[in-house]
């Protein structure tokens, strides 16, 4: 992992356990877990705990993995966000060349134990989603246009099609419903983010819409996607995964979300600097739950269905 | 310089190596689960024991 200092003089700061952890992105570990968990169970096929244990472990490590790739790649301008600049590599806790490192071999592990653990398709799919993640997005997509979350957003939105393909073997619609989800779901997220962490972006100089178009065009393109994304998680409602409880859970929240995106739209920069950015991070906190609720409720009905109660 | 059995480096990396050490015992024990799991299984079919016919025959 790394190379042995006989020094007699200890390092400054050695890097510890946490460190390395860090570099998995643990947050972002976490959202993986729970979509491809939901993806699994919402699937019509029952998985042995255990093969459903594995699997679920080795898509996340295959996440932690691309999230170190990406930290091995964008290191020079996480330097320069205060988002990121206490990452483990800006930081100095951690080598760049050991982020890389580890993200190759754990990328390697991750793909053929799911192969072992699941099915090839699978395994395929998850070395699909860290390729994505890693080279589509870091390296090609996030430096070169403001379209780069929007793209890039669908390397997040695969893990509960995996989760789905370990279960059935196979690609079906209702895996797609939730792979759309999460994909329409992450441009309103990351735009409202880059609207109160003002100056980041600008400063590292990633094309985000912000920075190209302004922050009117953003402001209009968040409605735009908030609009789409609730026709289309209210009308997943209505499809096998979906059912009684998911529906009234997305009419609620779609609900709040478009009247959150609907107040950023109306606001200008000088009513949104008075209350330093105070719509803009309450419609960004509420997305958090916005995608934990929706997914927690296609888990319910799922867990719910074996009873006669689930789905409709 | 003399390598001393407890370095200051075996401090040092303590919960680096307690981590990997733990790591690496619940990956086998996971890859034991598995196994048994998949053998277990109803489905489950030994490989075809390829060669061992023509392997005779090469001799």
């Amino acid at each position: 992992m790394t190379d042995v200092s006989f020094s007699e003089k200890p390092a400054e700061r050695e890097a510890q356990m946490g460190d390395y952890i860090a570099l998995f992105k643990p947050r972002v570990m976490s959202l993986v877990v729970f979509t491809a968990l939901v993806g699994l169970l919402a699937a019509p096929v029952s998985v042995h705990p255990v093969v459903a244990f594995s699997s679920i472990l080795f898509i996340a490590i295959g996440a932690g993995a691309s999230g170190a790739l990406n930290m091995w790649w964008d290191a020079d301008i996480d330097a320069v966000m205060r988002r990121t600049v206490g990452r483990p590599i800006p930081s100095g806790r951690v080598q760049a060349g050991e982020a890389l490192y580890l993200g190759v071999a754990l990328s390697g592990l991750s793909v053929m134990m799911l192969a072992l653990a699941a099915n090839l398709l699978a395994a395929a799919m998850l070395a699909f989603t860290i390729f994505f993640y890693a080279v589509v997005y870091s390296m090609w997509l996030k430096r070169s246009t403001p379209q780069n979350i929007v793209i890039g957003g669908a390397a997040g939105a695969f893990p509960p099609v995996i989760g789905w393909i370990v279960a059935t073997g196979s690609f079906s619609i209702e895996a797609w419903l939730m792979f759309a989800l999460i994909f329409m779901w992450t441009p309103p997220h990351f735009w409202a983010l880059a609207l109160f962490m003002k100056s980041d972006y600008d400063d590292a100089g990633v094309p985000m819409l912000t920075v190209t178009h302004g922050r009117r065009t953003t402001r209009a393109h968040i409605i735009v996607y908030t609009v789409l994304l609730a026709v289309l998680a209210v009308g997943t409602g209505f499809t096998a995964i979906g059912g009684p409880l998911y529906l009234a859970t997305a009419v609620l929240l779609n609900a709040l979300f478009l009247k959150g995106a609907w107040d950023i739209w109306r606001r200008d920069e000088p009513r949104a600097e008075a209350d330093s950015y105070g719509t803009e991070r309450k419609f960004f906190r509420l997305s958090l739950w916005y995608l934990f609720a929706h997914f927690g409720a296609i888990l319910i009905e799922a867990a719910l269905r074996p009873y006669g109660l689930g789905g409709w | 310089m003399t390598i001393k059995a407890e370095h200051e480096i075996h401090t040092r990396r303590k919960s680096r190596n307690v981590g990997v050490g733990l790591m690496l015992a619940g990956f086998v024990v996971l890859v034991m689960a598995l196994t048994f799991v998949k053998i277990t299984q109803s489905n489950f079919e030994l490989p075809a024991a390829e060669g061992s016919a023509s392997g005779a025959g090469d001799q």
